[in-house]
């Protein structure tokens, strides 16, 4: 088994000049008999949890099984916003270290998943969202975190073109922003952490679907897959918007719906917007691409689905947000949309942690913010499975929290966001 | 767009109705004191990739709950009954 060479200057210098050929970013394992801990699902969760496995606990005989091929799904998907503005406990300390990572991640994978720290603006349209969001701000200061509490006249400064007109329908009376929060390219996050794994001897094995569980009482020994039978240690559930369903090859329910969540790129314009913003009167969120794009989504469709495909209505109501919030955008051209399974929970936060069953872990339920969560997802998830002792950043993240009526809800963004 | 079949009303949009949930659920009983019943019944979801039968309210219609048999894998619609059968109290 060859590991990979690290990528360089001197190496890319070498192969313009030579023109010899790049080599695969990762192996294409085949699945051994059995591994210390298996990974389900190969979405930046599971790459993320394989990787730190490997590179912080010494536990090399990992495999990660992905369905499709890598970076197929959410982590394909999402509209990249990385930021750390969360007012619960737990929830900020949790954030603020996925952000840490974020800022060393490209040094840490050999690998750039273009970090663009450019900031992140939330709106508020009435006196009361700006009280809101100075308790937050404050909430972040006593942490650690950077945020900065803007005033209309400093949002009107920072970005001339939002509509502060008199006929505004949702007129802006300030903001909070995060200036280490931004963006980062989505699928370098997958292939990085993949390659990374990869030259820690992690077996990333593609267009493998688990059928079914290994089974010792209570104990999970392994999984049956459409490439036979993988004995592990431990396994890990980190399948995104498919947690239901391969949850349920154990007869366990979750606290869990698969929604559709859509996603927006507009055709590609000269640079226009520096930061990410957030408007505050309906779930916009909106940045622009390095290619040019405005790449924007909202809300949920508001029915269960795992047909990755998004009702127009959403379509209509994300435009009308971006005209509101921005007018002259309203000249663009939608360049394409699509939708991803997004893994609802009641209370909008995740499930991570053990299981009823033991050797089993699950990872899930991430809602509208598993993106920004990968590094410390996979962070906690690796070290809970190591060390068998759950990561006290996960705590309150636990699966039984609504039995102990210990829900997490930063937002009232669950599955039933009309009724909260 | 999800259409609905909506026995009083004819097919609509799925923006006329409210999502109401799986209607394969049973409430535990009312006085049960069984808090792992309630729990189940308000926090887990079969969530199932294929068949389900699940509730919509037609608010911008005739205000009735049916039930709507939908294939959550194919986005396929089936046939939607009144989730209370008349003469049902």
């Amino acid at each position: 088994m060859k590991l990979l060479s690290r990528y360089s200057a001197f190496g890319l210098a070498r192969r313009a000049l030579t023109g010899a050929r790049w080599q695969r970013a990762w192996r294409a394992a085949s699945p051994r008999g059995s591994y210390d801990v298996v990974v389900v699902g190969g979405g930046g969760h599971g790459l993320a949890t394989a990787y730190y496995l490997a590179a912080r606990h010494g536990i090399r005989s990992v495999a990660v099984l992905e369905r499709g091929y890598l970076g197929s799904g959410n982590v394909g998907r999402n509209t990249t916003i990385v930021r750390s503005n969360y007012l619960l406990p737990g929830n900020t300390e949790f954030f603020e270290h996925s952000l840490k990572l974020w800022e060393g991640l490209s040094h840490e994978l050999n690998f750039n998943v273009m970090l663009s720290q450019r900031g992140q603006l939330v709106l508020a349209h009435n006196p009361v969202q700006l009280d809101v969001l100075a308790r937050k701000g404050n909430t972040m200061r006593l942490n650690g975190i950077d945020a900065e509490l803007m005033q209309r006249a400093d949002v009107e400064r920072f970005l001339p073109f939002l509509d502060y007109s008199r006929e505004c329908r949702f007129p802006i009376y300030g903001g909070l922003l995060q200036r280490r929060a931004g963006t980062a390219r989505h699928d370098a996050v997958a292939w990085g952490y993949a390659r990374a794994a990869d030259r820690l001897g992690v077996d990333i094995i593609e267009n493998c679907e688990v059928t079914g569980f290994l089974r010792a009482g209570e104990r999970i020994t392994g999984v049956e897959t459409t490439r036979g039978r993988i004995g592990a240690g431990r396994t890990a559930v980190s399948v995104a918007g498919h947690s239901s369903h391969v949850m349920s090859l154990l007869g366990m329910r979750l606290p869990v719906e698969s929604h559709l969540l859509q996603a927006f790129v507009t055709e590609p314009i000269k640079p226009f917007l520096d930061c990410v913003i957030s408007f505050g009167a309906e779930l916009f969120y909106v940045s622009q691409s390095d290619k040019g794009g405005m790449v924007f989504g909202g809300h949920i469709d508001g029915f269960n689905s795992y047909t990755q495909r998004g009702q127009f209505p959403k379509v209509q109501t994300v435009a009308e947000c971006a005209v509101a919030l921005i007018p002259s955008m309203s000249r663009l051209r939608l360049l394409r949309h699509w939708a991803g399974i997004q893994d609802m929970t009641p209370d909008g936060s995740p499930l991570i942690g053990r299981t009823p069953f033991r050797d089993l872990y699950l990872n899930g339920g991430w809602c509208y913010q598993g993106f920004k969560a990968t590094p410390a997802a996979g962070w906690c998830l690796a070290h809970t499975i190591a060390t068998e002792q759950e990561h006290p950043l996960i705590r309150h993240l636990a699966l039984d929290r609504f039995e102990r009526g210990n829900g997490s809800d930063e937002y009232g963004l669950g599955l039933r966001t009309w009724v909260q | 767009m999800l259409r609905i079949p909506c026995p009083h009303c004819g097919e609509r949009d799925y923006t006329e109705f409210r999502y109401g949930g799986d209607a394969g659920r049973t409430r535990p009983a009312h006085g049960s004191q069984s808090v792992r019943a309630w729990h189940d019944h308000v926090f887990l979801f079969a969530n199932p990739k294929g068949a389900h039968r699940e509730y919509w309210q037609h608010v911008h219609g005739c205000r009735q709950w049916l039930v709507l048999e939908r294939d959550t894998a194919t986005g396929s619609v089936g046939r939607a009954s009144l989730a209370r059968p008349p003469g049902v109290p």
